[in-house]
C-alpha cells in the first residue's frame, strides 16, 4: 500500500487506545506495515490524547505539521487543535460531540461556538465528514461505542485497504462478548457515513 | 497465560516497545527482575508482574525504589541467575550509587539495566540524557530504534553482559518505549521450574575495599576495550548507502533519518551510519565511516553524545571531515525531535529544496480551551488538600504557609483553586526540603508526599527531621497504591491485587511513630468535619508532625473490584 499518515485525536476516556488497538490488529492481519505511537502516563482522564499511526513502510512514529493524510477526531475541539498537522487535501473525519474541559466547567475558559467553526472546517478542507458518533452509538445500543462508530467511518472511506472481515475479526477480539453485538452495529453505522 | 509469554517462536505480534522488551527478556532467559515504576518504563514492570504468576522460573518484584531494585538484580546476577531491572531516566539517579561500583565488581550471569529516557519531559521533571551514565560508569549501552530491536537487544544485552561479566545498559526513549509495531518472536527459555542460584565467595571480587577497587577499575577499563571491538562489529551498527555526505544517528532518530532520506530522494547521495550499540563508542567503525565522507551531520536527540565521539575520532585519527550537528546549530540540544525537523535539517545541510504542500488558512480557528491534567473527580487527594487548607484558613496561617510537594498525582495540587504546591525537585524532596525551609525561614511549612514516594525516598529525611529537630507538617497522602504510574503495589496497602494477599503489611502510622515522630494523626479525608477536628490541634502548633490522609485511589478501587 502507499505511504499513509493517520492522526487520531481525542480526550482521555474516549477509548482512543481501543480504537488504535482494533485498527492495529486489523492492519497486522491484512499484512500492512504499521507503526503507531501512543500517549501513556500523564494522559489522565480528561486530558488531550492522540495516537500517531503510519502505514506503508513509514518508520517514524510521529506526524509533524502538514503531514497527516488522514485526521480522525473523536472530539471536535481536538480536531480543530490538530489542524496544523493537516493539509488542504487531508481527509478529515470528526465526531461533533463536545467533551467539555474541566477548566470550562470551572469558568476559566470558554468552549468555542462549534457550528461556526465546523462550517469553516468544511469550507477550508476538501474532504470533511462530520457526524455525531454518540448519537449513532446510542442507536447501536451503547453510547460507549462512539469510538467504534468513528472507526467504522474510517473503514468506510476504504483508504486503509483493510478488508471488511478483518475489521470485524479485530473488533471481535478486542471487545468483551457482552458488548460485541452493539459494537458491530456501531461499526456498521459508522461505515455507512463514508461508504458509498 | 499472558499472550506475550504464550506466543511461540516466529509469531508476528503488534507490541509496544516496553512489551517487546519483556518478550526479549523472556527470550534471553531472565530469571530475576525487580523495578520501581516510572513513566515511560512502567509497562515493563507491570507486564513482568502479571507474567510471573504463570511462570515458575521467573521472579519479579516491585522494589521500594530503583536503588533497591538494582541491588536485587545485581545480587541475583552475582549468584548466577540472569536478571533485569528497569526504571525511568531519573530513577537511574537514585540507583547511580549502586551502578557506579557495580560496574567494578560486575556480575556472573547476564544483567540488563533498562533506562527509559523522556525527551520533552512528557511525564518527567527533567530530560537528562542517560547515555552519559554509560560513559560515566564504563558500562556498554544498547539503544533500540524500534520495538523489534528492543526485543532483540534485550536478549542480546543479557548475552553480552554474561560474556563481559558486567551489566549492560539498554536505553530507550518515550517514542521507542511507547511505539507499537510488529515484532517477530524468538524462542522463550524454559520457565517451567524455579532455578536456585549460588553465590560463590570471592573477597577480591565482591568487596571493593580500596585495594580491590583499584584493581577492579583496571579490569573494567580492559572490558571497555573488549566491548569496543564488539561494538565495531555489532550487527546493530549498520552502514547504509553511498555518498560523500554522511549521516550519523541512533535511537528513534534512525527512523526520522531513514524516512527523510527516502522522502527527499537522497538514497544515492548519503551514507548513513545507524548505531544501536552506542557505548563504548565504536571508534573503529566511526573512523571508517568518517573517512568515507566529506561532511557528516549527526542526528541524535538531546546531548551531542555521538557528535563528541565523531569529533574525537576525527581529531585522534586526523580525518578531514566537517561535523555538523548541535555545535553548528543544525539541530537543538533540547526536546524530542519531530520527523519534519530532521527532514529540514537534512535539506538545509545538503542544500536540497524542501517541497512544502499547500497549507490551509487556519486564521479562522477560534481560541481552543486547553485540557491540562487534573485530579480525577472524586479523587481523595483533593479532599485532603481542602481539609488542610480550611484549617489553615481558620487559623489565619495561609499567608505564611509554603507547600513543598513531591512526585505523584498530588503534584497537581499546584493548580487553581488549590494552589498548594510551591517547591519540588525529585522523589522525596518534600521531606528533605522541608528540613531546609525550617532552618532557613520562619514560614510555616506543610509538605505533601504520597505513600509510594514515602517508602521510596521519604523515610531517611524524616529520620533527619526528628533527629535535627526540624519543624514542619508532613502530610502523607496514602491512597493505597502507586497511582500515577498505573496502580502498582505499595508495602502499606490494604486493598490488593490478586496474588498479593499473603504479603505482610507495613503500616505507615506505626513506621512514622517508630521513627520518633511524636505528633501523628490519621484522617479519612472524605469525613471533612472529623478530619478538620483531628488536624486542627496539629496545625495550631508549629512543630514536627505527620498527618496520614488515608483513602484509596478511586480508579484503583474500581480496577481491583473488577478483578
Amino acid at each position: 500500500m502507499k505511504r499513509l499518515r493517520l492522526l487520531v485525536v481525542g480526550v482521555g476516556g474516549q477509548g482512543i487506545l481501543l480504537f488504535s488497538r482494533i485498527l492495529g490488529e486489523a492492519a497486522l492481519a491484512a499484512g500492512l506495515p504499521i507503526v503507531m505511537s501512543e500517549v501513556h502516563g500523564m494522559a489522565q482522564r480528561g486530558g488531550v490524547v492522540e495516537t500517531n499511526i503510519v502505514l506503508g513502510g513509514i518508520r517514524s512514529p510521529l506526524i509533524s505539521e502538514g503531514e497527516a493524510d488522514l485526521l480522525v477526531g473523536l472530539e471536535p475541539v481536538e480536531t480543530l487543535r490538530a489542524l496544523p498537522r493537516a493539509r488542504k487535501d487531508t481527509v478529515i473525519l470528526s465526531s461533533t460531540d463536545p467533551v467539555i474541559p474541566q477548566i470550562v466547567k470551572d469558568g476559566l475558559a470558554q468552549y468555542p461556538d462549534l457550528s461556526e467553526a465546523l462550517n469553516r472546517l468544511r469550507e477550508n478542507f476538501e474532504k470533511v465528514y462530520l457526524f455525531s458518533a454518540e448519537k449513532l452509538a446510542k442507536e447501536a445500543g451503547t453510547s460507549r461505542a462512539a469510538n467504534v462508530v468513528t472507526l467504522g467511518a474510517l473503514a468506510g472511506t476504504g483508504i486503509l485497504e483493510i478488508p471488511d472481515e478483518l475489521w470485524v475479526e479485530s473488533i471481535r477480539r478486542a471487545v468483551k462478548p457482552k458488548y460485541l453485538e452493539a459494537n458491530l452495529r456501531a461499526f456498521e453505522l459508522g461505515r455507512a457515513i463514508t461508504a458509498n | 497465560m499472558h499472550p506475550i509469554a504464550a506466543a511461540g517462536p516466529g509469531e508476528r505480534l503488534l507490541l509496544l516497545g516496553n512489551e517487546a522488551i519483556v518478550r526479549g527478556a523472556l527470550e534471553g532467559g531472565v530469571q530475576v527482575a525487580a523495578a520501581y515504576p516510572g513513566t515511560p518504563s512502567s509497562e515493563i514492570g507491570n507486564l513482568l508482574f502479571q507474567i510471573q504468576r504463570d511462570l515458575p522460573g521467573l521472579y519479579f518484584e516491585f522494589s521500594t525504589n530503583e536503588k533497591v531494585a538494582m541491588e536485587v538484580a545485581a545480587a541475583a546476577a552475582a549468584s548466577g541467575l540472569r536478571s533485569l531491572t528497569c526504571m525511568k531516566h531519573v530513577g537511574l539517579n537514585v540507583a547511580a550509587d549502586t551502578l557506579m561500583t557495580l560496574a567494578y565488581i560486575g556480575v556472573k550471569a547476564g544483567m540488563v539495566i533498562i533506562t527509559a529516557d523522556d525527551p520533552s519531559c512528557h511525564s518527567s521533571q527533567n530530560e537528562q540524557d542517560n547515555r552519559y551514565y554509560a560513559k560515566l560508569s564504563g558500562l556498554p549501552m544498547l539503544e533500540p530504534a524500534t520495538p523489534d530491536e528492543a526485543r532483540q537487544m534485550t536478549a542480546y544485552a543479557l548475552e553480552l553482559s554474561e560474556r563481559l561479566e558486567i551489566p549492560v545498559l539498554l536505553r530507550t526513549t518515550t517514542r521507542v518505549s511507547h511505539a507499537r509495531a510488529v515484532v517477530e518472536t524468538g524462542e522463550i527459555r524454559d520457565y517451567s521450574r524455579k532455578t536456585v542460584g549460588r553465590f560463590e565467595k570471592d573477597l577480591r571480587r565482591w568487596i571493593p575495599v580500596p585495594a580491590v577497587a583499584r584493581v577492579r577499575h583496571q579490569i573494567l577499563l580492559e572490558k571497555i576495550k573488549e566491548a569496543t571491538v564488539l561494538a565495531d562489529r555489532s550487527s546493530f551498527n549498520r552502514l547504509l548507502g553511498k555518498g560523500e555526505f554522511g549521516l550519523l544517528t541512533s535511537g528513534v532518530a534512525v527512523n526520522y533519518v531513514l524516512d527523510a532520506v527516502e522522502e527527499l530522494g537522497l538514497e544515492n547521495q548519503v551514507r548513513v551510519l545507524s548505531l544501536g550499540f552506542t557505548y563504548p563508542w565504536p571508534t573503529g567503525l566511526l573512523a571508517e565511516f568518517l573517512k568515507s565522507v566529506k561532511t557528516c551531520l549527526v542526528v541524535e536527540e538531546l546531548e551531542p553524545f555521538l557528535e563528541e565521539a565523531a569529533r574525537m575520532v576525527a581529531q585522534e585519527r586526523e580525518i578531514k571531515v566537517t561535523v555538523l550537528g548541535k555545535a553548528t546549530g543544525h539541530l537543538p540540544r533540547y526536546h524530542e525531535f519531530y520527523p519534519a525537523q530532521v527532514k529540514k535539517a537534512l535539506a538545509s545541510a545538503l542544500d536540497v529544496e524542501l517541497k512544502a504542500s499547500p497549507r490551509p488558512d487556519l486564521s479562522w480557528v477560534p481560541d481552543l480551551p486547553l485540557r491540562p491534567p487534573t485530579l480525577c473527580p472524586g479523587c481523595p487527594h483533593r479532599e485532603t488538600y481542602q481539609v488542610i487548607k480550611a484549617v489553615l484558613e481558620e487559623l489565619g496561617e495561609i499567608p505564611r504557609t509554603i507547600y513543598p510537594t513531591d512526585i505523584g498525582c498530588y503534584t497537581l495540587g499546584l493548580l487553581p483553586p488549590l494552589q498548594m504546591a510551591d517547591y519540588l525537585i525529585c522523589m522525596g524532596s518534600s521531606v528533605g526540603s522541608a528540613c531546609g525551609f525550617s532552618v532557613a525561614t520562619d514560614q510555616r511549612i506543610v509538605s505533601f508526599i504520597g505513600d509510594s514516594t514515602f517508602f521510596h525516598a521519604g523515610l531517611s529525611p524524616l529520620v533527619n527531621a526528628v533527629y535535627n529537630q526540624h519543624r514542619f507538617t508532613l502530610v502523607i497522602m496514602d491512597n493505597d497504591t502507586t497511582a500515577m504510574t498505573g496502580h502498582q503495589p505499595v508495602p502499606s496497602q490494604e486493598l490488593r491485587w490478586p496474588g498479593l494477599e499473603d504479603k505482610p503489611r507495613i503500616d505507615i502510622e506505626q513506621v512514622v511513630k517508630a521513627l520518633g515522630v511524636k505528633n501523628v494523626v490519621t484522617i479519612n479525608p472524605y469525613q471533612k468535619k472529623e478530619a478538620k477536628e483531628l488536624v486542627r490541634p496539629i496545625l495550631e502548633r508549629d512543630e514536627l508532625a505527620v498527618i496520614i490522609a488515608k483513602a484509596p485511589c478511586i480508579l484503583y478501587r474500581a480496577r481491583v473490584a473488577k478483578k
